[in-house]
């Protein structure tokens, strides 16, 4: 033995040995890992079990929204956003047409924005589901997540009654809606508000109080209320660090004010805080669906705007002006003001701002959606740094981040 | 109090004098124009206002002015002050031949990937950026696709050629 080696030797029995420079693993969390609900990669720096620091690689599903809705006519833009927030694209559908109808100055029935309510609480409700659940089953709790996705299977039926399809929507048009709800929307609208929340209870009761859910998420992907907004948090995260900021209540649209809820804030700003504050707007957002069926005001459903609403087809094809409308909005033949305008609605993860350029013609000069997801997802990095990686993963899920949102 | 356009258009212009060009109302949200040069101090300026407060960065995206000579790109910043619920919107333009812009992420960390979005689809270059390399497309892409004179598909591609139902 050398005297070199016998002086490490030592050093080691002693546990007193360091290297001389600290020693880092490299770890590839995802691109498509079970666990990242998603097209999701980091590549992580590890010390151990611990993370020393992580980068983000986003843009595995980037299909050029921006770009594609510069050559789509105004009403043909509605399905590209459907394709954002996959998980509560009713959302982001009225977000465009109420986008819309402020350029145009149109106003809407009242009939159109209790519809618009009910849906967008709909679609609140399924993506916060998804995330509480998802967020459950990371901590190692699968039972809740199966037996709570059949409401979301509810929810995609009412979906399915209004408008034909179930996941990319494509609600509504600029103006109001296609058609009426049908008695059957209705009573599957009622018969969700009655199990629902016994549904919800039982969820909650599984899994709020858990131990090991509460060991999990307490004080982990924590971040300040100051960073987050620095970060440009919106939407249940931004509230789960104590600021109380709420589209719905800021900027109101669809008649949002007339609605009686609470904006649930929580504290920490960690996971579990998250958990809590969609917890409670679930409940809120149950209250005004009820509100809304219970208030729903007698009218049209559609905005008196021949301009930019489709005629219905029968009258297309029996009378002279709406075949005249329907031609000159297929053709895009119909004036659109100049102007530039920004529009946010509430999301299900945060504000979904509409940033639209028109330069009087047929299709948008200049669109850009503000994505909530992509503007905090570069946040987590700093959360996740010095945690343990299985902590990586359950403040991932609680961020709710849709890859389709992220990349866009 | 509640902020209107008049008292921050006033407030900017005594502060920064003949770097506020160009004020108007799109849809009553405050618009103003600023030289590219000067976007970080009047940014932190907003930002530590004591009155104003505009802590949140809502927005960062760029524009493509093809026909506007000399200053064809636009940066376009959305401020909103929480405390007031007051919005802003302020616009710089740079030259398409040397796009540069001060970074700001100093003064709101979100603008990070704001920026390099904004790099990624427009190709201005954010000075001082820490990591300003592509985001959303690969990394061996050579162009900005965002720019008005590329059109929606590859041109190149002849399996698309339709010459009634052309694209």
């Amino acid at each position: 033995m050398s005297k070199q080696e016998k002086k490490e030797a030592t050093l080691l029995q002693n546990n007193t040995y360091l290297p001389e420079e600290k020693q880092y693993n490299t770890l590839n969390l995802g691109p498509t890992h079970p666990a990242t609900h998603g097209i999701f990669q980091n590549v992580l720096k590890m010390d151990g079990e611990k993370i020393y620091s992580g980068e983000p690689t986003i843009g595995y599903i980037h299909r050029a929204f921006e770009k594609l809705a510069e050559h789509r006519p105004y009403y043909q833009i509605t399905p590209i956003t459907d394709r954002l927030n996959y998980c509560s694209s009713p959302i982001n559908n009225m977000g465009w047409h109420i986008t819309m109808e402020r350029l145009l100055n149109i106003e809407t029935p009242k009939k159109v924005d209790y519809m618009r309510v009910i849906i967008m609480e709909l679609a609140r409700i399924a993506d916060h589901l998804i995330c509480n659940s998802v967020l459950a089953v990371d901590t190692g709790a699968l039972t809740g997540f199966l037996y709570i996705f059949q409401q979301r299977e509810k929810i995609y039926e009412i979906y399915e009654e209004i408008c034909g399809a179930r996941l990319t929507t494509n609600i509504g048009r600029i103006g109001g809606f296609e058609r009426d709800f049908n008695d059957i929307t209705y009573k599957k609208i009622e018969r969700f508000l009655q199990e629902f929340p016994e549904v919800l209870g039982e969820f909650e009761r599984l899994v709020s109080r858990n131990r090991i859910f509460m060991d999990r998420t307490i004080n982990v992907g924590a971040i300040t209320a100051e960073r987050a907004l620095s970060y440009g948090f919106t939407g249940p995260n931004l509230r789960a660090c104590g600021v109380d900021y709420d589209v719905r209540v800021f900027s109101s649209y669809s008649s949002y004010e007339d609605f009686d809820f609470i904006i649930p804030i929580g504290t920490n700003g960690d996971t579990y805080d998250r958990y809590c504050v969609r917890s409670t707007e679930m409940w809120e957002s149950l209250k005004m669906i009820k509100y809304a069926m219970d208030n729903m005001p007698t009218g049209s459903h559609h905005a008196d705007v021949p301009a930019f609403y489709l005629p219905p087809k029968l009258d297309v094809y029996n009378s002279m002006e709406a075949l005249i409308w329907h031609f000159k909005i297929v053709m895009g033949e119909v004036d659109v003001p100049k102007g530039e305008i920004y529009s946010p609605v509430e999301g299900g993860n945060g504000e979904l701002g509409f940033y639209l350029i028109s330069d009087g013609g047929r299709l948008p000069y200049r669109l850009h959606f503000r994505r909530p997801c992509f503007i905090y997802y570069q946040a987590y990095p700093e959360m996740i740094q010095g945690q343990l990686l299985s902590d990586a993963i359950v403040t991932m899920s609680s961020l709710n981040v849709i890859a389709g949102e992220l990349d866009a | 109090m509640s902020l209107t356009n008049e008292i921050v258009l006033k407030a900017l212009i005594d502060q920064f004098g003949e770097h506020i060009k160009d004020p108007t109302e799109p849809y009553t949200m405050l618009t103003i124009t600023i030289p590219a040069s000067q976007n970080v101090p009047i940014l932190s300026w907003l930002r530590d206002h004591r009155d104003f407060q505009f802590v949140f960065l809502t927005d960062l995206c760029g524009v493509h002015y093809p026909a506007n000579g000399g200053l064809e790109l636009a940066v376009i910043y959305h401020l909103h002050s929480f405390i007031h619920n007051y919005r802003m919107r302020i616009k710089a333009f740079v030259s398409s031949l040397n796009p540069e812009i001060p970074t700001i992420t100093e003064i709101y960390a979100s603008a990070n990937w704001m920026e390099r979005e904004t790099y990624d689809f427009f190709g201005i270059r954010f000075k001082g950026h820490p990591q300003l390399k592509r985001i959303l497309n690969m990394d061996d892409m050579n162009y900005f696709p965002m720019l008005k004179q590329y059109p929606l598909e590859d041109q190149l591609r002849e399996d698309k050629e339709d010459k009634f139902f052309g694209r």
